[in-house]
């Protein structure tokens, strides 16, 4: 880490402050020479780029892959969802790719900390799916409710704070990650099928069950709790009024009071161990926290419900600082990014790559079959970093993407009443 | 040489300038940035300058504040309880029970064995232990005590004020031990001819003669429990709320003027608790 730092910071100084014949000519040539790919990328191999984001795509395989297969070399920087709305907004030249979600794009867009992406320079724009363009994943599904990533990708105008309802020219954001969440489950501490939200709150699992403490994310699982056991009517889930976010954080309230959580989690590691050491037998959990639990042989279900999923998105941001060779650079990286090997990466850890077509070609006939259409496994399933995952045989949980994402029911979001319902959330922490 | 009454202004402005330099841009620079933006404006995503009210009224017109303060100084109050009787136990021990000074220098060190580690590590190592299929209700249903696992030995307020024990003891021992240390044994052995029974000694001679070492000690304790966030969120589940989680809570949602005024209002509380400590005890003639 120590050693990268040095580095990089050595390679970018010796282009800015020297102002050599060599560091020049690099810099004219950007500006000069693109569409000249040779000269072009032997000059960006000398550009660091500043990426942080959360844990779940900030990982060294990316940046040392981008390294062999680029030239450039990234910084990154892993941070929770909540700290990366605040780098944005608090700490602009920090970065120059912010790897955020779409419900925290929403939240940051307007600070102008941001630039729009030019789409004409996205070579597979064409590759991805529905849900970042028009919000369909097929011609004919519904659009979810809540922050969906197509009603923040677009903007006006490459100074525009605002969103564009309809696509444009401008992509706040390429999409990169995504999946569809649900709750987790131990199978064996419970003993009995689970198909609905309600079981959240069943007084069955009193002082055995836990809610993720993030509060954009927390409120949509408690909303979907909360709707299945009819005791809420939402108008949109990711847009409550007043009244609704009142009545759902009482439900959820009282539920505190009589015990029925053991802990509220705030980060990945929280989530597994509590789910590995019994202290929880069903909870909020994200994709990979369920695959951990099982790598350690626990049993642990991603359980699909019959109300659907509650969603996420995330993508790449570019810093307004950016310019000149760094922004090519960062155009390159993109580019690269959805080209498929990310994509591949990200798929066989159970997420899904904004580019699934890309994606495919690298991956194993038997990994798309199991990952990408649900099958079973002809082999047993290995994750990017060589553990065994799941046995010849398995199904993932869910089954395949389009039964996965065909059923989101709500995208993490940031409502119009967001002051309100933190302020319910803190109380409801405090209760 | 001069004498001190004879000094210039100039050397004497030189010799204050180091630590006024340091309380300036440690102390009063910082404490000055929140004060000014507990008065800002805010929205979802950034905060400006502005001169508003809000924050406080919000801050101290909501049940939720009171709660959590009243939540905060019931952990303080039982962690003062716990690390005093053990501090002041163990430092009675070492001071008057072990009669070399080297063997007091061993044990003193052994005392400050766990705080050769980071706190967050000795918290988080209580966990396994308390948990449900933990150590503790494991070994208890083994010998066949219970036949449920204890569920309030974690994530609860027990767990808590045990972590706080656990990592503020030492600094209740150190002060006492070392008021216990200036003791003139000579006291002791008047009171005893005087016909003081044990426990008389220890109430009429050692423990007022403790006093700083006492109020030094609760000092730190209360002032890093008032203050704590870290071990209430990771002993509590994030469950239970102090004042600390809560100004935590409002910086993780980018409340940063929220959260300056409500680190404010502690700042208040905390010093008003501490000036009614030196009250009880004037530490500068103690000294």
């Amino acid at each position: 880490m120590k050693n990268s730092t040095t580095l990089t910071s050595l390679s970018r100084r010796d282009l800015l402050k020297r102002g050599s014949a060599v560091a020049l000519g690099a810099a004219v040539g950007s500006q000069a020479i693109t569409g000249f790919p040779t000269i072009w990328a032997q000059n960006i191999k000398n550009v660091t780029l500043r990426q942080f984001g959360t844990g779940v795509s900030n990982i060294n395989e990316i940046a040392k892959k981008a390294k062999e297969d680029l030239g450039i070399t990234l910084e990154m920087t892993a941070l929770n969802t909540d700290a990366t709305a605040q780098r944005v907004v608090t700490q602009p030249k920090s970065f120059d790719i912010a790897d955020i979600e779409y419900f925290t794009l929403k939240k940051v867009w307007p600070s102008g900390n941001m630039q729009p992406m030019d789409i004409s320079k996205l070579k597979y724009f064409d590759k991805i799916v529905g849900i970042f363009k028009d919000g369909r994943l097929t011609p004919s599904s519904k659009i979810a409710q809540g922050t969906a990533p197509h009603t923040v990708s677009f903007t006006d105008g490459p100074n525009s704070k605002s969103f564009s309802k309809s696509m444009t020219n401008w992509y706040t954001m390429v999409p990169t990650i995504y999946n569809a969440d649900t709750l987790g489950i131990r199978p064996d501490l419970i003993g009995r099928p689970i198909n609905s939200w309600t079981e959240l709150l069943n007084p069955e699992f009193k002082g055995k069950a836990s809610i993720l403490n993030i509060a954009s994310i927390g409120i949509m699982d408690a909303a979907m709790v909360c709707e299945a056991m009819g005791e809420v009517q939402y108008g949109d889930k990711g847009n409550m009024t007043k009244e609704e976010i009142d009545k759902t954080m009482a439900i959820f309230t009282e539920a505190k009071k009589a015990g029925q959580f053991r802990a509220f989690w705030q980060t990945f590691d929280e989530s597994v161990n509590l789910m590995a050491s019994g202290e929880v037998v069903i909870q909020s959990m994200w994709s990979p926290a369920i695959t951990k639990v099982r790598s350690m042989g626990l049993p642990c279900i991603y359980q699909p419900l019959k109300e659907g999923y509650r969603s996420w998105g995330g993508g790449l941001g570019l810093s307004r600082n950016l310019s000149g060779l760094e922004l090519d650079a960062a155009y390159e990286y993109i580019n690269w990014y959805l080209s498929g090997w990310v994509g591949g990466l990200l798929m066989r850890q159970g997420y899904y790559s904004a580019a699934p077509e890309t994606s495919k070609l690298h991956m194993s006939a038997d990994e798309w079959g199991f990952w990408f259409e649900g099958k079973a496994a002809q082999n047993d399933i290995m994750d990017p970093f060589g553990n065994k995952l799941e046995p010849k045989g398995a199904k993932r949980d869910g089954g395949s993407f389009e039964e996965r994402m065909g059923r989101v029911e709500c995208w993490n979001s940031v409502m119009d009443e967001n002051r309100h319902m933190v302020r319910k959330w803190n109380e409801f922490i405090a209760a | 040489m001069d004498t001190v009454d004879r000094q210039s202004p100039l050397s004497t402005l030189l010799q204050i300038s180091p630590i006024s330099l340091i309380l300036g841009f440690f102390l009063v620079l910082p404490i000055g940035t929140i004060l000014i933006v507990s008065f800002w404006d805010y929205n979802d995503f950034s905060f400006f300058p502005d001169f508003v009210w809000t924050n406080y009224s919000d801050a101290l017109g909501s049940n939720v504040t009171y709660k959590t303060y009243l939540n905060t100084l019931w952990y303080a109050g039982l962690t003062w309880f716990f690390t005093f009787i053990i501090g002041f136990t163990v430092a009675y021990f070492l001071a008057f029970h072990i009669h070399t000074t080297r063997w007091q220098i061993v044990l003193f060190l052994i005392c400050t064995i766990p705080f050769w580690t980071s706190n967050i590590i000795r918290m988080i190592s209580w966990i396994p232990f308390l948990g449900r299929n933990g150590v503790f209700n494991t070994m208890l249903q083994s010998i066949g005590l219970i036949d449920e696992p204890l569920e309030f030995l974690l994530f609860s307020d027990f767990s808590i004020v045990l972590a706080f024990v656990h990592l503020y003891a030492l600094f209740m021992v150190v002060p006492i031990f070392n008021s216990m240390m200036r003791i003139d044994r000579s006291f002791i052995e008047a009171a005893i001819d005087g016909g003081a029974n044990g426990w008389q000694t220890l109430t009429n001679v050692v423990i007022p003669l403790c006093k700083p070492g006492i109020a030094i000690g609760s000092i730190f304790v209360v002032t890093l429990v008032m203050g704590d966030y870290i071990t209430v969120r990771l002993m509590g589940g994030g469950q239970r709320a102090s004042v600390g989680v809560m100004m935590w809570n409002e910086i993780s949602l980018l409340l940063y003027p929220a959260a300056a005024a409500h680190a404010v209002v502690l700042l208040a509380v905390v010093l008003i608790m501490v000036s009614l400590m030196m009250r009880v005890v004037d530490l500068k003639k103690e000294l």
